[in-house]
């Protein structure tokens, strides 16, 4: 490469693969940016050393202990007293939730504005958006976050495999999929409830989990599987549930097996017994190890491996990903039996990926990380650090379906979207834009993707506010 | 220093005086426009076609539903509408507005897609081919495209971006409720200069100006609702600003919003719980939006679409699964209202689709066409080709759209 190529390459690492260039970066990746990418691909991935951050299980558990209170309360009630008590319990899910939630949110805003592994921490984020559960649902309000921590951070540099098992087991996914009642209907618990008749209430399964495992986690909606596939996988994860006390206080008696509280557990009692035959495999009864062994498979077929790379590509590259790219990339992930480091490589040593001009928009995630980083703003404590997220349209955790944040231009560009990071950038640029030097600070950050119309434009700005506004909704800025 | 200009005033300069290049007069009319108003509530998630419209005199009805079944009687009964069916007892707007003849229901409605994908399924919907992602844009858009005399912006999106149904040839405003007092006009004014040689950009923020010195005007501003808001409060904001755009004679006639949340796998709840609550809100939504169009809403077409139905029994979790058959409305003033549209299949096993789900005995494409055709007069050979490609099969349904 030649030093005019690299100084190009050192602001698309920083813009594109990164989270955004801090003063004084460009310089350092300079010598070589493909290189500054691949070292982040070293090592374990960091620790979100937050001390506000508990455990999901520590969660949890709070949550179990309020639902024990409200079903005393229901039982109050019954008896003419105590309705006080209910509304009382269920406030205080939200309570326990909200704190934890903002918490979550403050941890990860500040670790992507600080991280020096920016790249690796915009996989983070793609594999937490690909195992997407939004916080709109209130049950998985505060532990969205933990999910990322502990099934996502972990694995992100390992195999596919264990990144997809550690997301399906994690509580946060079974409730949010709406697995954790899912009860096979020969199993032990359906046998009972059957014999009791009425009263509580039929089992079944609930098939959500399984078709969004097959449609947005593994194979993609084209990926050739069927509705019995779907009712077949969905049997064969009945039981991947939640210890602690199940719904139904009979049926927890029945699974003596409670687990435990807030941590995954297989419920046996829960789980359809027998064989399976799914996608022209069989696989044997074998309790947790029937869903996981699915699970081993599914995560080396080719169409996951093409489903996922394209999504890949289209995050880093462009909004249509080259075919040769995607082809590339799942030839990666098959020889490596899903190494994901080793797609990672493939990515940057892509040169589809390095070509000028940026083509994708931002998100207002990232336009909120690179504009922190751009100019070292330190986060907003508290309920504060959702703000931004809100006003520019992206709320944290919360992209209002298992489908994740949509991750074309077009989902992203409408004309009131931009002025809201107009007015936002201007805001910003009245509070802090007198103390800083957009003139400077623009061929810092943007490198050579900055236009010499911009620099002028930065150059005749009438006051320091202005300069920086312009600076941050210059064109070049709003894409990556 | 001169006085710096005020948002409003800049705004104004632009639009009515042409003095800088920021902003045409697109929203002008040409003055054989339709005068006709339409509004296309998009419900993702799958609505619960079967507790919306419950066919509560369905023999199978009752045992398929369990816990979550509607009563036909009773004090959270059903509201009736015919023989076979009621309405969710939410409904209460939608159910005078049967009463008055300005609601006609859909039911055992589906669009092309026979697959159970959310996604794909709102691509199909939004789309208006045969199969996902047949088209970027989407039926809506080329709808307006079509129509005999239009302004260059005679349709707006409520929502900071632009749904695929919206997206297209012709030219789209979108709008939703943004914290813009103290923008500087100095700084918008340079912005506009540097974004000169980015067309895509350009086009936007003049859109954005446009649309959003409309939808604030005569002091209904609307704080955006969803903040911390209820479903109600959210799509009660929502609707008000349509009906702002809407009920102008220079503004755009057609309108487009979404909302989410109807996804209801487990503990749907019957005549109370979650499903309820977001019909409460989708219901007090279309409240608002009568009101607030006045007399516009005599001329007013409410198309409310979901992408497919749910299954016909209660799964294990008190909830329903993704199915086929689902429920559709048309609300407004300009409906020939007061019955339910259904070849209805019955629920006996024998009949479900797939043995699970409500089977489809209308085509959602006939509906629209016949509204487009009828209200917006958007010439048949358009709607065959261009609107649904390939859709000639599919006669436009007559008779939707009362007769001033």
């Amino acid at each position: 490469m030649t030093a005019t190529q690299n100084i190009l390459s050192a602001a698309i690492a920083a813009n594109r693969f990164g989270l955004g260039a801090r003063p004084g970066e460009l310089a350092t990746i300079e010598a070589h940016p493909q290189a500054w990418l691949s070292m982040q691909l070293k090592g374990r991935p960091p620790v979100l050393s937050d001390p506000a951050l508990k455990p999901s299980s520590h969660t949890l558990r709070q949550v179990l202990d309020l639902r024990r209170e409200m079903v005393e309360a229901r039982r109050d009630r019954k008896q003419g007293d105590g309705s006080e008590k209910a509304v009382g319990a269920a406030l205080k899910l939200r309570d326990i939730y909200a704190p934890v939630y903002a918490d979550e949110v403050h941890a990860r805003f500040s670790h992507a504005v600080a991280t020096d592994r920016p790249f690796l921490e915009r996989l983070t984020q793609f594999w937490t958006n690909h195992f997407a559960v939004s916080v709109d649902k209130i049950a998985v309000l505060g532990l969205a976050g933990a999910m990322e921590r502990e099934a996502i951070r972990p694995n992100v540099l390992g195999k596919f495999t264990d990144l997809l098992i550690a997301a399906e087991q994690h509580p946060a996914m079974i409730l949010y999929l709406d697995n954790q009642a899912s009860i096979g209907p020969h199993s032990r618990a359906a046998g009972f409830l059957g014999r009791r008749g009425g009263s509580e209430r039929k089992a079944g399964i609930n098939e959500n989990l399984a078709r969004e495992i097959l449609e947005l986690h593994t194979l993609g909606v084209d990926g050739g599987y069927s509705q019995a596939d779907v009712t077949t996988f969905a049997q064969a994860i009945s039981g991947w549930s939640i210890g602690g006390e199940p719904q139904g206080r009979r049926v927890a008696r029945l699974a003596a097996d409670g687990g435990k509280p807030g941590e995954f557990h297989f419920r046996e009692a829960f789980h359809e017994p027998g064989a399976k035959q799914l996608l022209g495999r069989s696989y044997r009864d074998g309790g947790l190890r029937q869903g996981v062994d699915i699970l081993e498979d599914l995560a080396l077929r080719p169409q996951t491996a093409r489903h996922v790379c394209g999504k890949l590509a289209r995050h880093f590259v462009a909004d249509d990903p080259p075919p040769a790219l995607v082809e590339r990339l799942s030839r990666a992930w098959l020889d490596s039996h899903g190494a994901l480091s080793k797609v990672y490589e493939a990515l940057i040593e892509s040169p589809e990926a390095w070509s000028a001009p940026s083509a994708k928009f931002k998100t207002p995630a990232d336009y909120l990380y690179s504009t922190h980083r751009a100019l070292g703003l330190s986060v907003s404590d508290g309920r504060r650090a959702l703000q931004p997220f809100e006003t520019l349209g992206q709320r944290s955790l919360m992209p209002g379906s298992p489908a994740g944040w949509p991750d074309t231009s077009a989902d992203w560009d409408g004309s009131s979207a931009l002025l809201k990071r107009i007015a936002w950038a201007d805001d910003l640029g009245q509070r802090v834009g007198t103390a800083r030097n957009a003139r400077e600070l623009a061929p810092q950050i943007l490198g050579a993707m900055l236009n010499p119309e911009t620099a002028t434009a930065i150059a005749r700005a009438e006051s320091g506010a202005q300069a920086l506004t312009l600076l941050l909704a210059s064109p070049e800025f709003m894409r990556r | 220093m001169a006085e710096p200009l005020s948002r409003r005033r800049f705004l104004e300069t632009a639009l009515f005086t042409g003095a800088t290049s920021l902003v045409s007069s697109r929203l002008v009319l040409a003055s054989a426009a339709t005068d006709a108003r339409f509004v296309f509530v998009l419900l993702r998630g799958a609505l619960d076609g079967l507790s919306a419209v419950p066919p509560v005199g369905d023999p199978e009805y009752a045992a398929l539903r369990g816990q979550i079944a509607l009563a036909r009687t009773g004090a959270d009964a059903a509201l009736p509408l015919d023989g076979t069916f009621g309405l969710h007892p939410a409904l209460t707007f939608l159910h005078s507005s049967y009463q008055a003849k300005q609601l006609a229901v859909i039911h055992a409605v589906a669009t092309p897609y026979r697959e159970r994908s959310h996604f794909d399924g709102q691509d199909v919907l939004e789309g208006g081919g045969l199969h996902p992602h047949d088209s970027s844009s989407g039926w809506l858009n080329r709808a307006i495209a079509a129509l005999p005399a239009r302004a260059a912006e005679t349709g707006v999106a409520l929502g900071a971006n632009i749904p695929l149904a919206m997206r297209g040839p012709a030219e789209v405003a979108s709008w939703s409720a943004t914290q813009i007092d103290s923008l500087d006009e100095e700084t918008l004014a340079r912005l506009t200069d540097l974004y000169a040689r980015d067309p895509m950009l350009s086009r936007r923020l003049a859109d954005a100006l446009e649309s959003d010195a409309i939808a604030t005007e005569s002091g209904a501003t609307q704080r955006d609702g969803g903040r911390r808001g209820n479903f109600a409060a959210r799509y009660t904001a929502t609707a008000r600003a349509a009906a702002n755009f809407l009920r102008r004679d220079d503004g755009p006639r057609i309108a487009m919003f979404d909302t989410t949340g109807w996804d209801t796998h487990a503990n749907e709840g019957g005549a109370q719980g979650q499903l309820a609550l977001r019909l409460r809100g989708l219901d007090a939504s279309m409240a608002a939006l009568r009101e607030s169009l006045g007399p516009v809403w005599s001329r007013t077409v409410v198309l409310i679409a979901t992408e497919f139905g749910r299954t016909a029994a209660i799964n294990g979790t008190r909830g329903t699964d993704h199915g086929t058959g689902a429920a559709a409305f048309l609300l407004g003033g300009a409906v020939a209202g007061g019955s339910v549209i259904a070849d209805w299949p019955g629920l006996s096993r024998q009949n479900l689709h797939d043995g699970r789900d409500l089977k489809p005995t209308c085509d959602l494409r006939a509906i629209v066409k016949g509204v487009l055709h009828d209200h917006l007069a958007v010439p048949a050979q358009a709607l065959d080709t261009a609107v649904y490609p390939g859709s000639h099969a599919i006669r436009a349904r007559p008779g939707l759209v009362a007769s001033v």
